[in-house]
């Protein structure tokens, strides 16, 4: 069994794990970003001592991630409150914030909000007058590369804590073909105690599996199909499945949301509406392939078939003619 | 991977994996009599893999890859494969270790009490914990001493000490030539010479001991010793360390604890002054 | 316009150690550690009463201590400041 399959495997179903190649799995998981997943999954079996003691280990950075995560939320809180602008928390740090099952033990970086566009340039001023500060002094055209054809203010970090900001107005770069209702996003958000939002239910599996197939090269994607596991195990219902379906097809992110689903339940099980899903495809079983391919080394295998994700990831992020300028322009330099 | 290797330093098991055989077989001589890890189970992996596929055979140019890695570092000549390995090693601790609050620090242990040499890189710390260790006092390691969290204990972390041109010499004098690595020229900090720390501190690598005092050394200058107080070690462990942070609220329980032990500032314009001065605190200390 | 008022976190989200002079705070919903010299400490004492703006935390610092000066409040206000960037207090 490859070390990717055995990972896959171990957070399924946990009790079916004997006696694996400790040192094979650990180093997969860290290299997908899911030891903090596979520790929580694993609490309370019995295990090596030595397994015992790096998993505690990997709870214990777990929980100082997730400190660190709600603390910068909250900053921004503070510095975006007086704006009286709905803050919408993304990915890791909405999990938190909501105590999500799909929080357990997730890994989480820079902090990602959705704001309305209109609202944009006031929210980047207060978070620079609240001590963010941008990245590099972005030359001419990075800055309008990402102003204009990404989806997102370009990255700002705050001088004291050394910790980035990601200020999005949509969930996928303008320029790629399906346009996702930003308004509806932050309509139908869910209001947090402290103020903060997170998207409702169904957004977030959606936008999940736009981020694992639209957005990206498939690059923690497991991760990325472990948060939908985890989210369809916690919402599932009759209600939720049509909403699922309603909004896929509102957010043009119907064959996303359907490959996402299906490749949860190949790999994790996860219970999903066959209706919304299809039928498997024949392409899914390259995408389970790209996925799995991790050794036990923690090597990223299956080299071309990564560089065709790669190549394919920036073609559906930029339309071809813009991703030649893009290329050329960066050529230039 | 192509080669490999496992082994144990004090609490922590490493693979590392080579695309090359020359840097597994000079860990392997170095680490000769370190123990495997438990039951086979590793903390850390690190790879040395070519930078790009035609680099491992056209002039071999090593990238360190591994658990935790550093995202613009240079790769290195093959000719330091060794020394890729070890640096390999450090960066799993410093970036990945967080069971044990790491202080960068060499420390050595007399009577089941720690001395704590911590301060800035090159002021002489591995060198003078390195010759404690060969007179009289057991070398528990000289770059990380780990800090149990809850006990308050420290445990050894005993790796090949790394000896930096002067040093190189200093040890060659006091030391039986079989426990050294390869000399390697030309490295970014110069000459640098690996040692073997000396049976006793394998055999006792999973003996911890408690921290008695704590000296901050520094070479070049005039004998002289002076007190340091709590706050001033807060800051300077804190800024030695680097996953103090990522320990949270544990870490600062057992930094604020450790800073009641007694503390000094050291100079010291050779080691023979050097020794004696630590000599010479530690009696008071007791 | 009314003056800022300002809010300290409950004592159970700061663990103070003294430490010869200064004090150094572990901040628990920051995970953040933090060494603060006088007045930082005595000020986050005073807020934990209840929230105050300036003038208020100079009264209840003045039972306490010495506050003397005409740039007591500037000072006052300025650590204040120091203090909301950090993360220690906020406002109400």
């Amino acid at each position: 069994m490859s070390a990717g399959r055995l990972l896959v495997s171990a957070l399924r179903d946990p009790d079916s794990l004997a006696d694996p190649d400790w040192s094979a799995l650990i180093a997969a998981a860290r290299a997908e970003q899911l030891l903090g997943s596979l520790a929580e999954r694993l609490r309370g079996h019995a295990l090596p001592r030595k397994t015992t003691q790096i998993l505690a280990a990997a709870r214990r950075e777990s929980a100082h991630q997730r400190t660190r995560a709600l603390w910068e939320a909250e900053m921004a809180r503070r510095a975006l409150a007086p704006l009286g602008v709905p803050v919408v928390l993304l990915k890791g740090t909405a999990f938190h914030a909501a105590n999500l099952a799909a929080a357990a033990g997730r890994s989480v970086g820079d902090l990602d909000i959705l704001v309305p566009r209109e609202r944009m340039a006031q929210v980047e001023a207060a978070l620079l007058a609240a001590g963010w500060e941008r990245m590099k002094e972005a030359d001419g055209y990075d800055d309008l590369y990402y102003r204009r054809w990404m989806h997102e203010l370009p990255p700002l970090i705050h001088r004291d804590r050394d910790r980035m900001i990601d200020v999005h107005h949509t969930i996928l770069p303008p320029t790629a073909r399906p346009t996702p209702d930003a308004r509806a996003l932050i309509a139908d958000s869910v209001a947090l105690e402290s103020g903060l939002r997170i998207l409702a239910p169904a957004d977030m599996v959606i936008h999940a599996a736009a981020h694992l197939f639209a957005d990206g090269d498939l690059a923690g994607g497991l991760r990325n199909l472990w948060d939908i596991d985890r989210l369809l195990r916690q919402f599932d219902s009759a209600a939720f499945r049509a909403q699922l379906a309603a909004r896929a097809d509102l957010h043009q992110l119907r064959r996303s949301t359907a490959r996402a689903l299906r490749l949860a339940a190949r790999l994790y099980g996860s219970p999903i509406d066959r209706g919304l899903a299809g039928r498997d495809r024949i392409a899914d079983r390259l995408f389970e392939a790209r996925l799995l391919a991790r050794n036990g080394w923690g090597q990223p295998r299956r080299p071309l078939l990564r560089f065709a994700f790669y190549v394919r990831s920036h073609w559906l992020r930029m339309p071809p003619a813009m991703l030649a300028r893009h290329l050329w322009v960066k050529a230039r330099r | 991977m192509k080669h490999s290797l496992t082994l144990r330093i004090g609490p922590v098991g490493f693979r590392i994996g080579s695309a090359w055989r020359g840097p597994i077989d000079a860990l392997a001589a170095l680490y000769e009599g370190y123990p495997a890890p438990e039951d086979g189970i590793c903390d850390f992996t690190v790879r040395l893999e070519p930078e790009k596929p035609w680099r491992r055979w056209l002039r071999p140019s090593v990238a360190i890859q591994g658990d935790y890695v550093l995202p613009d570092a240079a790769p290195m000549a093959l000719a330091h494969g060794l020394l890729a390995a070890e640096m390999g090693m450090n960066l799993q601790m410093a970036l990945g270790q967080k069971s044990w609050l790491l202080l960068h620090a060499a420390s050595v242990e007399k009577d089941g009490r720690a001395l704590i040499l911590t301060g800035e890189s090159g002021a002489g710390k591995s060198t003078l914990a390195a010759l404690l260790g060969e007179r009289g006092w057991r070398l528990m390691g000289d770059e990380f001493a780990l800090l149990d969290p809850e006990s308050g204990a420290l445990h050894p972390f005993p790796r090949a000490v790394s000896l930096k041109n002067g040093a190189i010499r200093v040890m060659e004098g006091e030391v039986d030539a079989a426990r050294f690595g390869p000399r390697l020229e030309g490295t970014p900090k110069g000459a640098i010479r690996h040692l073997r720390p000396n049976a006793q501190a394998l055999a006792r690598m999973d003996v911890p001991a408690s921290p008695a005092l704590i000296l901050f050394p520094r070479f070049g200058e005039a004998t002289a010793a002076r007190a340091v107080g709590p706050a001033e070690i807060f800051m300077r462990l804190t800024q030695a360390s680097t996953n103090y942070v990522a320990l949270g609220q544990a870490g600062f329980d057992a930094l604020t604890r450790l800073v009641a032990t007694p503390a000094a500032a050291i100079d010291y314009p050779d080691t023979a002054s050097a020794v004696d001065l630590v000599e010479t605190l530690w009696a008071e200390a007791a | 316009m009314a003056p800022l008022r300002y809010i300290a976190d409950p004592p159970e989200d700061v663990r103070a150690v003294a430490l010869d002079g200064l004090s150094v705070l572990y901040h628990v919903p920051s995970g953040t550690t933090h060494i603060v010299a006088p007045p930082a400490p005595e000020i986050l004492a005073a807020l934990r009463e209840g929230p105050a703006d300036v003038a208020e935390l100079l009264a209840r610092l003045a039972t306490h201590f010495d506050v003397e000066g005409d740039d007591a409040a500037a000072a006052i206000g300025a650590r204040l400041g120091e203090l909301e960037a950090a993360g220690l207090v906020r406002r109400a």
